[in-house]
């Protein structure tokens, strides 16, 4: 039973399509009938930015079902290794899905070879993985990550987008993917520098998703009432951490809710 | 016409337990011992080439005897815990579930083909106080014939695994800090003669204060450090 499979490489991903195709996501079938894209939930708005220390990723919480609210504390960022970060919007089933084996693989590489990938050949791993999914795409289940993170060789943060074919960029600032992104990316235009240190990063990554939660209904802003934040993460040379909701509330209060006066404040 | 030699099944199975054990005696033995904060597994391994590996978040490996043998077993391994990590979650991938497939599988090859394997392995979970029914240190040794022990405090593999068990029985104390316990693991494995230097030993440990994955390959300079 144990050493029944055929697969000898590295991949966990290519295991379970080898080994163990009874397991392998619905999303990697090569057919399938069509699927109506608004009846499962959706992520809506993530962004990446650049820092001088390294990269930040943050995500709203909304998850929407067409017109409803499918779930409003979602996790859009993951870790997936100790310098290596995902954020994911789309399709939320296939996503998460994306998300999880993608730790999973990172780490089933390290052990199995006893050494972590490059952060390249991670975000080379992930655009595999977005190709395979591209017959679940056509379906409208489309997955469109951002990946990024911590280059220990190279000493800086980097990070990638891809499109539904599996095609990867590497962005030299910073990049917003989901309903919302187009919002973010405007906001974080203006004000995005190399240099920005740890805590104007966080400032300006919570002021564009309050923007693009403010021009797009599909992206979840600030529940103060239920106490729902975004999530932050930041990648340097220490390592992925997340940021607490107490700092984020404190920076949110401080800096991004009073730029929104209410209406006929005057000046 | 060549007439094939009769040989008893008890003769068949001597000589290829006979053969195994020659081929493990070949190589250096290594030890498990549990500390207060988890488990350490210590190897003389002078070579790049590790004896030691990590298998899953509570969960590492160490094998002796032919290195392309248990090295194959240690990927096996991986592939076991991943697969049942990712179908069920990732608690419910547990040292026994791993320790009784690899004693199945190194039981079939003693008994189905000619040549057994030249290995003895050590599966090692660290328990986890906050995880219910997973709060136990475990420890299985299982030899070249699928053979499989359950062991409390120490566990040794290798040709002089008797001595060093014997060794241990006098002087192992439970819940000591790691630097005794990586300590009179060396000496354990040094049998009376001088421990090794430090640039010649494998040290690993899982450490149950890690967050998830509790696996940790110690560097050089840790190893001059823990054993201090």
């Amino acid at each position: 039973m144990l050493i029944r499979g055929s697969y000898q490489g590295a991949s966990f991903f290519e295991l379970i399509e080898v080994d163990y195709p009874h397991l392998r996501p619905a999303t990697s079938e090569r057919s399938g009938a069509a699927v109506a894209p608004l009846s499962i939930p959706h992520g809506t708005t993530v962004l990446a930015l650049r820092f001088a220390d390294g990269v930040l990723m943050a995500g709203d919480r909304l998850a929407t079902e067409g017109h409803r609210v499918a779930s409003r504390d979602m996790q859009k960022v993951y870790p997936t290794d100790d310098h290596s970060l995902v954020a994911i919007a789309g399709a939320a089933g296939p996503a998460i899905e994306m998300a999880r084996m993608l730790r999973i693989e990172l780490e089933h590489y390290e052990k199995i070879e006893g050494e972590p990938l490059e952060l390249e050949g991670k975000a080379n791993k992930l655009s595999q993985m977005v190709r395979a999914n591209l017959p679940a795409a056509m379906q409208g289940l489309v997955v469109v990550p951002i990946f990024a993170g911590y280059d220990r060789r190279r000493r800086i943060g980097r990070l990638w987008k891809f499109d539904v074919t599996g095609g990867r960029y590497e962005e030299a600032e910073f990049e917003s993917s989901g309903s919302g992104s187009l919002y973010a990316r405007e906001s974080l235009k203006k004000a995005w520098r190399s240099d920005l240190g740890r805590d104007d990063a966080l400032r300006l990554a919570l002021q564009a998703l309050a923007d693009a939660a403010d021009e797009d209904r599909a992206t979840g802003g600030v529940d103060l009432a239920r106490g729902i934040y975004p999530i932050v993460y930041f990648c340097t040379a220490e390592g992925a951490v997340d940021v607490s909701r107490e700092e984020i509330e404190r920076v949110y209060r401080e800096h991004v809710a009073i730029a929104r006066k209410p209406v006929g404040a005057g000046a | 016409m060549s007439i094939p030699f009769y040989v008893s099944p008890e003769q068949l199975m001597a000589d290829k337990a006979e053969y195994a054990k020659k081929g493990i005696a070949r190589g250096r033995s290594i030890v498990a011992l549990e500390y207060d904060k988890g488990i350490v597994l210590v190897a003389e391994n002078p070579s790049r080439l590790s004896k030691i590996g990590e298998i899953y978040d509570r969960l590492a490996f160490a094998g002796v005897g032919k290195f392309s043998e248990f090295d194959q077993l240690r990927k096996i391994g991986i592939r076991f815990c991943d697969v049942r990590g990712y179908q069920y979650s990732r608690e419910d991938v547990r040292a026994k579930a791993l320790a009784n497939a690899y004693s199945q599988a190194i039981g079939d090859v003693f008994t189905q083909q000619m040549k057994p394997l030249e290995v003895e392995l050590i599966v090692a979970e660290v328990g986890d106080p906050r995880l219910l029914g997973h709060e136990e240190n475990v420890m299985y040794r299982i030899q070249y014939d699928g053979t499989i022990s359950d062991h409390r405090g120490f566990c040794g593999i290798g040709g002089t695994v008797e001595r060093i068990e014997t060794y241990l029985k006098e002087q192992y104390q439970t819940g000591r800090p790691l630097g005794d316990v990586a300590r009179l693991g060396v000496a354990a494995l040094a049998n009376g003669g001088t421990p090794m230097a430090p640039e010649r030993l494998e040290v690993c440990t899982l450490d149950r204060e890690r967050a998830a994955r509790k696996f940790r390959r110690a560097s050089a300079e840790e190893v001059r450090a823990i054993l201090g």
